[in-house]
């Protein structure tokens, strides 16, 4: 929370002006019982009634100030909040788009999500609040008991004791129940995920006949949510009558040790009022402090879930100097190359080592886990490897600014993901200001043109967000388009087409084949039919390579290779 | 229209308040004792007043009656402290058994929602008005009507309690009051629009992030953090705009609203200290006049808090009543009958089904499938192949003809049975969240453990289960978490192989496993069909191949029917598809 706080500095102006302003308020307020004191004491007694009249307007006066300076107050506060979450939003959207697929890969997407939204509304919510209330309500507690001992050092005693009491009963109970609000909210999430799980899994629950299973449990766990709610209301319903309790427990005490104050002519009876009224005001902050504190608690752990995403740095370092391609005959060189994820206990990929010249094809084949997406995001640099080197057109990929090196590659990665927008923005994701003439060239290359003509306003179409007014394999024909239209010297499919009919996982590698720019072709798939084509096909089988070469070198050399194909192949093109 | 919208509400009210009726009594309790701690609350003023009134000046100070106007006070406070935490209480109660009953209800009802609200509707949203919904309903319905309820009887109250001490002053009060609602509810509408446009523009900004944020890799790969940034910026500068203005106009209610009540406060004072010049009134009785005059004025402001509250949640309420009334499927059959150990004879007869009027998808569609028998669904991506399992299961049911399995027709017999005798696996695996062995014994739930090692073997999921920490009982979280596709696969199909049901429904299954172990399934499979109907949705042809019957869709049409060469023969759609394999 504290590494939060710094982005308030451009807003040290509000930030003090708005509590000061706030207090300035509050003094106010709290010369209001005095006022009414002297109207009694010396306008009533005194049967004034200019005297009388002169207060009231001053009463008046004191309330017109006090309104000005809570709004000044308030003003300061909301610009500080507003603009200090604007700030943050900007420097964590920038921070998450910095993190590499690894951070990405323990942090998860989803706690992401919720900490730019909802965490960010809870702290520019606290913040907020506490310019406007924290210094205010402690300041009309004391500056309450403050003036009382200007009234009567004595009966003034009476507020020394209550106030620690009251203290100790509405912190105490907070404490007491803000971990047991934790609980309930883990219970609620069971909750809230056993009503997605039924939903996504609606087809499979009905097919095994769980329907009456899976509403007894919803229905132990809700008792169980109820149970702990409950339990946390009968504490926290404790707070109001505890703390009425005691503060007119203390005005009885104040109205006797009054009493004897007056009889022994030390105060008079205005006075009296005085002292009652204050003991009014101390409650009524004393409720507004509590909620506060609820409320300050809540955004400062969601500060420090903030912060604990600034906290996580990006393990990808880029390099500063850019150095020179070297020249080489290869356009991608893996050397000895070892790679383990994060918290993983073993390699995914170990000692790998091919090389690829430009305008070759290179067929990825293995089984699942075996390594392939691993083998194909270390050229863009989306993983750093933990041994050897990937080198492109012979040079370290640690050694390139990771902009140019992606500009390089065109990836189409293996869920097929669009982006709000029309049809054309997405193409022009992959270039910048590509044409139209541009974009419909990748497109019919990616076998797609048809879907877009087939679509109202063609690249005007509006896509919703994730494409998902498109089929699967409308999106997977269109994100291999988006690749296309940079004109990419490297082209990764990374199993890309999965969702696609034979006939047009076909047509698309025949139309790749003819590209005029001749890209380096990096195809990883389960089907020996699409790769058997490639100028080299690497086997990967658990994280090594066991078999790197052509179709039939390999079908003599490998065997896991020649186990794949025949049974995919053989059988099926036997009847051929 | 506003007519309608409150004519919604009201409707919202009534349903709500049949959930109550249940805890009428509870209801009561608390009505009747709030009542009474509201009037204890007001009299504890009068009688501070009445004790400082004794307190006149120097030496004339009656002790004996302070004594015991102290002594009545305390008494009186104890009682009301008790009686408002009796009142707390019951409302969490009531509050927190309204809510467990709607979320029960609203859950039943999801598990007997027809599969066609299900898949057109997002997730999200059913899950938010089950969750979020509920939950806001609860805060701001009941804690709505207890406010409510003691703002009124405070506001009554205070003004019988004022009458009695001082009736020209109460007319100040009660004349002057009003104001400070006036002004709160110009601010609110003023207000209304701006926080209107708040939540948009942070719905377009929460909607960004979820894109991008989730796609991020995406974006990486193409390097386009800077214009995302860029996008996000622009919408980032638009909210902290609109926020500060609804942040501020809205705040402006608290001080506006206070600086009417001082006003108040004033005026009672000073009509209040010319009558005691007067005599007319104690200065006991205007410092319980002062008090009043501060107790009169903040349920006003609440109740108009409370109202829009209330709005809000009856607003809630009704998205949720609406899932509640959904209607559900077709109830079954009257006398339907249990499906027992069917042979797996399963005929269509002249089947017509549409999932929109508008499009129509398949038509006059015949199948008979004998006990055994394979059936391949085959076509491109998208053509409906899964709408085939969505009718044999009764996912969805037919609009025409009728589909039988032994003879009989499926609507007459219970859902349950027909299912039971189905083994599913799906293209989109689903693991429900809790451990392995859990999720492999679902259909069939007294399970031995060999029984459920047995199947975990024979579907080649038992070597990897083996090496998860905790083996059979390592807990997965939703959705499999950190399980591989292939392996949820491999526990699905384990799901199947142990209940063994007399006919199989296999979508596109083995297409995300890796083709090693897809050999070995295979063999698994193929002692699973044996002697079983079975429909398989693939794409792999070397399945297909060996199917008694082939259903090639397109479009959601069936548009050929037969064996493999008969299709072949037939040179139409299925070769050509066939051939495309082999195309370079």
């Amino acid at each position: 929370m504290k590494k939060l706080l710094v982005y308030l500095k451009d807003y040290k102006k509000e930030t003090i002006l708005g509590p000061l302003f706030k207090l300035l308020e509050a003094s106010f307020e709290l010369l209001v019982p005095l006022v009414v004191a002297s109207i009694i004491d010396v306008g009533i007694a005194g049967q004034d009634r200019p005297y009388i009249i002169k207060m009231i307007l001053l009463m008046v006066a004191l309330g017109v100030i006090g309104l000005v300076c809570s709004l000044t107050a308030q003003y300061f506060a909301a610009k500080a909040a507003v603009g200090f979450t604007k700030k943050v939003k900007h420097a964590l959207f920038a921070h998450i788009q910095g993190l590499s697929y690894s951070e990405m890969d323990t942090l998860g997407v989803s706690t992401m999500i919720t900490r730019m939204t909802s965490d960010m509304n809870q702290v520019q919510n606290g913040v907020n609040l506490t310019l406007r209330l924290l210094l205010r309500s402690p300041f009309v507690v004391f500056g309450a008991m403050v003036m009382a001992f200007t009234i009567d050092v004595k009966a003034a005693l009476v507020f020394v004791g209550a106030i620690p009491l009251l203290c100790i009963v509405v912190f105490g109970i907070m404490l007491i129940c803000i971990p047991l609000y934790k609980k309930v909210q883990a219970r609620l999430d069971k909750i809230l995920g056993m009503t997605r799980e039924n939903l996504t899994g609606v087809r499979v629950i009905r097919a095994f006949c769980k329907e009456e299973e899976e509403i007894r449990t919803f229905q132990k766990r809700n008792d169980e949510l109820t149970s702990v709610q409950k339990f946390v209301g009968r504490i926290s319903a404790l707070m109001n009558p505890v703390t009425y309790v005691i503060i007119n427990l203390a005005v009885v005490v104040l109205v006797w040790v009054g009493a004897i104050q007056v009889e022994t002519g030390v105060i008079t009876q205005g006075a009296v009022v005085a002292l009652y009224n204050y003991m009014s005001q101390i409650l009524v902050e004393l409720i507004k402090m509590a909620n506060l504190i609820i409320n300050i608690t809540k955004s400062v752990a969601c500060g420090n879930r903030i912060g604990a995403v600034f906290d996580v740095k990006s393990s990808l370092t880029e390099s500063q100097q850019e150095l020179l391609p070297g020249s080489s005959s290869y356009r991608v060189e893996f050397r000895e190359v070892t790679l383990r994820y994060q918290n993983a206990g073993d390699d995914s990929l170990t000692n790998l080592t091919f090389v690829v010249r430009p305008g070759e094809t290179v067929g990825i084949i293995g089984g699942t886990g075996s390594g392939k997406t691993s083998l194909v995001n270390l050229i863009p640099r989306f993983y750093d490897v933990a041994k050897g080197g990937v080198y492109v057109d012979g040079l370290d990929v640690r050694s390139y600014e990771l902009e140019t090196l992606r500009q390089k590659i065109g990836i189409v990665p293996q869920r097929a993901v669009l982006f709000q927008g029309t049809i054309r923005e997405n193409m022009q994701w992959g270039k910048k200001d590509a044409s139209d003439t541009e974009i419909w060239k990748a497109l019919e290359v990616a076998q797609a043109a048809d879907v877009v003509e087939g679509k109202e306003g063609g690249l005007d179409f509006m896509l919703e967000p994730g494409g998902r007014n498109l089929s699967g394999g409308q999106r997977q024909r269109l994100t291999i388009a988006r690749a296309l239209v940079r004109q990419p010297e490297i082209l990764i499919l990374d199993d890309s087409a999965s969702a696609l009919d034979f006939a047009t996982d076909a047509a698309l590698r025949k139309a790749l084949r003819e590209l005029e720019h001749s890209p380096t072709v990096f195809i990883v798939s389960q089907r020996t039919s699409s790769i058997q084509f490639a100028d080299q096909i690497i086997v990967l089988d658990d994280g090594e390579a066991v078999g790197i070469g052509t179709h039939e070198e390999l079908l003599h050399s490998c065997e896991i290779y020649r186990e794949i194909y025949e049974s995919q192949f053989k059988k099926e093109g036997e009847t051929k | 229209m506003k007519l309608k919208h409150s004519g919604a509400q009201m409707d919202a009210l009534k349903k709500v308040l049949r959930y109550i009726q249940k805890y009428r009594f509870s209801l009561i309790l608390s009505i009747l004792f709030s009542a009474v701690t509201v009037a204890l609350t007001l009299y504890v003023p009068i009688l501070v007043g009445d004790a400082i009134d004794y307190i006149i000046g120097e030496g004339k100070v009656a002790f004996g009656s302070i004594k015991n106007l102290l002594i009545e006070i305390s008494v009186i406070v104890v009682i009301t402290a008790l009686l408002q935490w009796i009142v707390n209480t019951i409302n969490n109660k009531i509050t927190y058994h309204v809510i467990r009953d709607v979320r029960n209800e609203a859950f039943q009802k999801i598990e007997v929602l027809p599969l066609k609200y299900i898949d057109s509707h997002s997730q999200g949203e059913i899950v938010s008005r089950v969750i979020a919904d509920v939950d806001q309903f609860a805060d701001g319905l009941l804690m709505g009507f207890t406010q409510l309820f003691t703002g009124v009887v405070t506001i009554l109250g205070t003004l019988v309690f004022m009458l009695t001490v001082n009736v020209g002053i109460t007319f100040v009060v009660v004349l002057l009051t009003p104001l400070s609602l006036v002004v709160a509810n110009f601010i609110a509408k003023r207000t209304y629009k701006m926080f209107r446009l708040q939540s948009e523009t942070r719905g377009e900004q929460t909607a960004l992030i979820d894109e991008m944020i989730s796609n991020q890799k995406v974006v990486q790969a193409f390097s386009h953090e800077d214009e995302t940034l860029e996008q996000f910026d622009e919408i980032n500068e638009r909210l902290e705009k609109c926020s500060l203005k609804a942040i501020f106009f809205s705040s402006i209610t608290n001080p506006s609203t206070r600086f009417i009540n001082s006003v108040v406060y004033a005026a009672v004072g000073l009509t209040g200290a010319l009558a005691a010049i007067g005599g007319s009134i104690t200065v006991g009785g205007l410092s319980c006049f002062l008090s009043y005059a501060n107790q009169y004025t903040k349920p006003f402001n609440e109740i108009s808090g409370v109202v829009t509250e209330l709005q809000n949640a009856l607003a809630c309420a009704a998205r949720i009543f609406d899932l509640i009334e959904e209607e559900p499927q077709v109830p079954e059959a009257e006398n339907a009958k249990e499906l027992l150990n069917p042979q797996g004879n399963v005929e269509l007869d002249h089947v017509a089904f549409s999932y929109t009027p508008y499009r129509k998808l398949i038509e006059d569609f015949n199948l008979s499938v004998k006990p055994g028998q394979r059936v391949a669904i085959v076509g491109p991506t998208g053509c409906g192949k899964t709408t085939v399992i969505n009718l044999l299961m009764r996912f969805y049911d037919v609009d025409q003809g009728s589909i039988r399995v032994e003879g009989t027709d499926i609507r007459n017999m219970t859902r349950h049975s027909l299912r039971r005798n189905y083994g599913m696996v799906l293209q989109d695996t689903w693991l429900k969240e809790g451990t392995i062995r859990e999720n492999i014994v679902m259909g069939k739930p007294d399970a031995t453990e060999e029984e459920v090692i047995a199947a975990a073997k024979a579907s080649h999921a038992h070597s990897f289960i083996k090496r998860l920490p905790q083996g059979y009982d390592t807990v997965i979280q939703e959705d499999g978490g950190s399980l591989s596709q292939g392996q949820k696969q491999l526990l699905c199909i384990t799901r199947v192989m142990l209940c063994l049901p007399p006919m199989l429904i296999l979508d596109e299954a083995t297409s995300s496993i890796d083709t090693r172990t897809e050999i070995k399934i295979q063999e698994a499979f193929a002692r699973l069909m044996k002697g079983r109907t079975s429909f398989i949705v693939a794409h792999r042809l070397s399945t297909i191949r060996e199917a008694d019957v082939i259903l090639v869709m397109k479009d959601g049409n069936i548009i050929e029917q037969g064996n493999h060469k008969e299709l072949l023969e037939k040179n139409g759609f299925y070769a050509k598809l066939y051939n495309s394999q082999f195309a370079k």
